[in-house]
């Protein structure tokens, strides 16, 4: 069971957490891109073997949902990789 | 008989308490500080188990989790199965038997299974699973497979329980490398746990006769745990075995018996800080032909019984061995005048201070034991030598030593590396993954004096022998001799393609099972190695997975059963429905809501049509108290609002309600309700009862990641806010009744509106919705005012004859008017579209969650199945619900299924609800439904059989 971090409450058992999947894109104006983009944006979230950006829901705790990083080898929160925005 | 193999003195055990036992029916006397192996084997007890495949005889082979042969099941309190006999802590009246055996190990009828040993091959029961029929095989397989069967009872008194630590460090052994760790961090004023799966401190030290600076290494191993029971900051636990570590340091102990009191097992989840694994080393065994034979033992088993049970196993004992620990093993027999007849070693030269140990022995290097005679206990033993030479040793007892193995389970659960060390033979810590260190033999100090300054210990000298390899070499050599998987099996996986070692263990079953393969898993991998001619390094272990050992399911569970799992919700009425006979059943979320009121004598149906009745006709009034709301708040809701729901919503004005859905971004429906606006900026959205949770989430979440900056704020009022809701053509008798200051004519006060004022003398907001299509006043009190608004309802109601309603006929009144129910009609395959709810999807709004999906599912040209109502042919005829639609009735692909089906008292006749491929255009057709023995004609028609123009709900 994992530690994860919320800003709030600090480091918390994930048992109090709901995970709330991985951050992919930005919603894209649904007028302005064609059905492709459109299904790859619904469909398609990020797997990487390594640093993950996701959301947790610290439903029995503050209701904040928390942005961590999370590398997927080793379950440690990571810093943000220097390439991500 | 009375304990013939125990000596006069010597080892940790009580001579004066002593315990009676049953065994297979028979009568024992063992002593306090036994365990029922110890006991066993204090009395003789050779044959102790039948093995799980073919049904050999086998003894008792180690001494503590290790052990794979004698697997027992406990009865009467005890009652647990696929215990290893060495794990089991003798008691007085305790009562054992032997697993997979009957009627006794001495005499087993599936023994037979042996002489068709050569028809259970490795991957049996992949081949025998397939094509044409494995049910044909399936009885007779399950009855002879697995172990022991579940007890039937749980325990009668005591409990689970569980608990948190935090810790600095934990420490996983109590072995001379734990305490030292454990002293360590005490002295430095850290938090440690210090966790040891004995019953005692001291780990290898219980079995040996070692000395620390010149004194017995057991007065050093009190003195640690004298000294670390004086330290606060420790917590030591013995009967405690860590099983599990887990992600960021979280490690899972199971403690047996704390405090001798009412707590059965206590499972503690403890986060540390740092971790030290000291978890020791486990024997492994040797393999050759016969080597599953009672009396083969493995060396440091046969020591340990000897020096800390006081129990000899054998009279005649014969060694074999490829390192120098099995010497120690001699030396401590030799004194307890017990004959060594040899020590058979396998290598060609015996290091001098090993042979220095045991002067007077005949010592064959360059030997190997080629087979062992005796069915039910070792008489004799072959040595080979390298020469070819060979002579029969008599004897009753054969200790064996393949080397060790340290114990790396916890160190590679926590998924850091392992390195094959050629100098020790075996898998070695690597790198760390957590924060954890790996101390003493676990990291390959396999001696005291490594480990303990002052400590003396013969030096750990191996060459490694995966298994004994003779030309025309017959009878079974195993490798596991849990699961009875001998070299052959291997050599035949291998052949057969399965040459990755993970794929060998699976199709073995090799290293499976109660032991995990503790002592046998090495060779598997040496063997592996041997045959590919590749090193043990490239072939590597099969992953080490949690528990370490088996650990009970009470233990996982702990107090978290029944309703303490997940307790259930009430409102407060409950005590007003149990007293009046509701029938109480689970609503969404765990809810415990009336499923229906059965009066003196009245079957379901004639309730159900009862209560119906009451409401089309008369008045009904239920408890709408579970259902989801939430109080929005803020500048940004309506925009907000329109974004969430399909409907446009921001264009109501206060004082007003408007029903929708809520879509996800794929285009489901997740859920419908309806919304009313309180004032400018206040607004109350109600969910489903069981999608509360799920729609609160989700909008926290849309508000938090996707708009932070839009001024909402979310109130949960679900249990702010409880209600009765009145509902019939004599509703408003019955408001009327109960005195309210709300003007309730429907000019001022219109359906889809709410009032705040009073009601039976409690501050009230009353809302025009309705779930059962009649006049419906459902009047929210604070929950302190529940139950009396409740009493003070039915006594007003009881001139009109009012009903309480139950969730039964909820289910009957809202089909009749062909309300949606989530999780019946609407599936996560429909849309609006598809439920005739078009209407629903704005047209105005250029964007809101799950528009882009309809439009593009609408764009494709796949037929849909759609909403329709049905009404079976025969008036009288039921239609389960969930039961196919097929075309023309045939055998055929469905094009629909039957959603719901209830008896209407409107209508006097059964009416339903289903999905139907292009249902919208098949208005007055047939359609059939489809049973296992029968075809139900259906006439299609609009989902709706009970005022279609909705003028009763607004009337
Ligand atoms: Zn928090």
């Amino acid at each position: 069971m994992m530690l994860i971090p919320c800003p709030f409450c600090g480091k918390r058992n994930e048992s109090e957490f709901i995970f709330g999947g991985a951050v992919g894109a930005d919603r894209p104006d649904p007028n302005s891109v064609n059905d492709a983009e459109w299904v790859e944006y619904l469909t398609v979230a990020p797997n990487p073997l390594g640093p993950v950006q996701e959301r947790w829901w610290h439903a029995r705790g503050c209701s904040e949902w928390v942005t961590i990083w999370r590398d997927t080898r080793t379950h440690d929160i990571v810093e943000a990789p220097d390439d991500s925005e | 008989m009375t304990q013939n193999n125990r000596c006069a003195s010597g080892g940790r055990i009580d001579r004066s308490r002593t315990l009676r036992f049953t065994f297979n029916g028979k009568s024992y006397e063992g002593f306090e500080g036994d365990t029922l192996a110890s006991a066993l084997l204090a009395n003789d007890v050779r044959v102790t188990a039948r093995s799980f495949k073919y049904h050999r005889p086998r003894g008792i082979v180690g001494h503590g989790p290790e052990e794979p042969a004698t697997l027992v099941e406990l009865d009467g309190e005890d009652a647990s199965g696929n215990r290893p006999a060495t794990t089991v802590p003798l008691r007085d009246g305790l009562s054992a038997r032997s697993v997979n055996c009957w009627p006794s190990p001495e005499f087993d009828i599936g023994g037979v299974n042996q002489l068709l040993s050569r028809f259970i091959p490795a991957g049996f029961y992949y081949k025998t699973f397939k094509w044409p029929n494995w049910h044909l095989f399936e009885p007779s397989i399950r009855k002879a497979a697995g172990l022991a069967a579940a007890p039937a009872q749980p325990p009668s008194s005591g409990h689970f329980e569980a608990r948190h630590a935090h810790a600095d460090v934990l420490v996983a052994g109590a072995g001379p490398a734990g305490l030292k760790a454990a002293l360590k961090a005490g002295r430095a004023g850290k938090r440690v746990f210090l966790a040891d799966e004995d019953s005692e401190a001291g780990g290898s030290l219980l079995n040996c006769d070692l000395s620390i600076d010149g004194q017995p290494a057991m007065g050093w191993v009190e003195a640690a745990v004298l000294e670390l029971r004086g330290m606060a900051n420790v917590t030591h636990l013995q009967n405690a075995t860590v099983w599990a570590y887990r992600e960021h340091n979280l490690l899972i102990v199971n403690e047996r018996n704390p405090d001798q009191g009412s707590i059965i097992e206590r499972s503690w989840r403890v986060r540390a800080g740092e971790v030290v694994i000291a978890t020791g080393a486990t024997e492994r065994a040797m393999v050759f032909s016969n080597n599953d034979r009672p009396g083969v033992m493995l060396a440091s088993s046969v020591q340990a019984y000897f020096n800390r049970w006081g129990v000899i196993p054998g009279k005649r004992v014969v060694l074999f061995t490829n390192n120098n620990s099995a010497y120690a093993v001699a030396s401590d027999l030799i004194a307890a005048g017990v004959r060594v007849e040899a020590i058979l070693d396998s290598r060609s030269c015996v290091p001098q201070a090993a042979l220095e140990l045991v002067p007077e022995i005949t010592v064959q290097s360059s030997t190997v034991v080629g087979d062992v005679r005796g069915h039910k206990g070792v008489k004799a033993v072959k040595a080979v030598s390298s020469s070819g030479s060979v002579n029969w040793i008599e004897c009753d007892l054969l200790a064996h030593s393949g080397g060790w193995n340290p114990t790396v389970h916890l160190w590679s659960q926590s998924r850091s590396t392992l390195r094959f060390d050629e100098d020790l033979a075996a898998f070695l810590p690597y790198q760390p993954v957590q924060n954890c260190t790996a101390v003493g033999a676990a990291a390959g100090q396999l001696t005291l004096d490594q480990i303990i300054d002052g400590g003396e210990e013969l030096a750990y000298e191996i060459e490694p022998l995966w298994r004994v390899d003779l030309p025309g070499q017959r009878g079974k050599a195993f490798l596991d001799i849990q699961n009875d998987v001998s070299v052959s099996d291997v050599h035949l996986a291998l052949r057969e393609g399965y040459d990755n070692v993970e794929h060998v263990k699976r199709y073995t079953t090799g290293g499976m099972g109660i032991d995990q393969g503790k002592t046998g898993n090495i060779n598997i991998i040496g063997t592996v190695a041997m045959q590919k001619g590749v090193p043990l390094q490239e072939v590597g272990t099969t992953t080490f997975r949690s528990p370490y050992t088996p650990v009970s399911f009470g233990a996982i569970g702990g107090l978290r059963e029944d309703s303490v799992l997940f307790p259930y919700r009430h409102t407060p009425v409950t005590q007003w429905n149990k007293d009046n006979g509701a029938v109480m059943y689970e609503a969404g979320a765990r809810w415990r809501r009336p499923g229906y009121f059965p009066q003196q004598g009245e079957g379901l149906q004639d309730a159900v049509n009862r209560e119906c009745r009451a409401v089309r006709e008369g008045v009904g009034v239920y408890d709408g108290s579970p259902l989801g709301t939430f109080e929005l708040k803020g500048r940004d809701v309506p925009q907000f609002l329109d974004f969430i729901y399909s409907n446009m919503v921001s264009s109501l004005t206060p004082g007003n309600g408007r029903y929708g859905l809520m879509l996800s971004d794929d285009g489901l429906i997740l859920d419908d309700g309806v919304v009313f606006r309180l004032d400018e900026h206040r607004w109350l959205v109600s969910t489903s009862t069981g999608h509360a949770d799920s729609i609160n989430q989700h909008m926290e979440k849309l508000l938090q990641t996707e708009f932070p900056d839009w001024q909402v704020m979310i109130t949960t009022v679900t249990s702010q806010w409880n209600n009765a809701t009145i509902c019939g053509p004599r509703a408003r008798d019955v408001m009327q009744a109960l005195g309210t200051d709300v003007d309730l004519s429907p000019e001022v006060f219109p359906f889809m509106s709410f009032r705040d004022g009073t009601v039976a003398g409690f501050p009230a907001r009353i809302v025009r919705v309705s779930f059962t299509g009649e006049l419906s006043f459902e009047v929210n009190v604070a929950p302190r005012h529940m139950a009396e608004l409740w009493a003070k309802v039915i006594e007003a109601g009881a001139p009109f004859g009012i009903q309480p309603v139950g969730s039964e006929s909820s289910h009957v009144l809202r089909v009749e008017k062909g309300f949606l129910s989530l999780g019946h009609e609407v599936d996560g395959t429909v849309d609006a579209y598809d439920l005739g709810m078009g209407w629903a999807m704005s047209k105005k709004k250029t964007d809101y969650l799950g528009k882009r999906s309809i439009q593009l599912r609408r764009e494709g040209k796949a037929t849909r199945r759609e909403l329709v109502g049905i009404l079976p042919e025969d008036h009288n005829r039921q239609v389960p619900e969930g039961a196919p639609l097929t075309p023309g009735g045939r055998k055929e692909a469905t094009e629909g299924l039957v959603t719901a089906c209830v008896w209407s008292v409107v209508n006097d006749r059964w009416v339903g609800l289903a999905l139907l491929k292009n249902g919208h255009s098949r208005h007055g057709e047939i359609a059939h439904v489809r049973l296992k023995d029968e075809v139900i004609p259906v006439k299609i028609t609009k989902p709706v059989f009970h005022d279609p123009d909705g003028k009763l709900l607004r009337s």
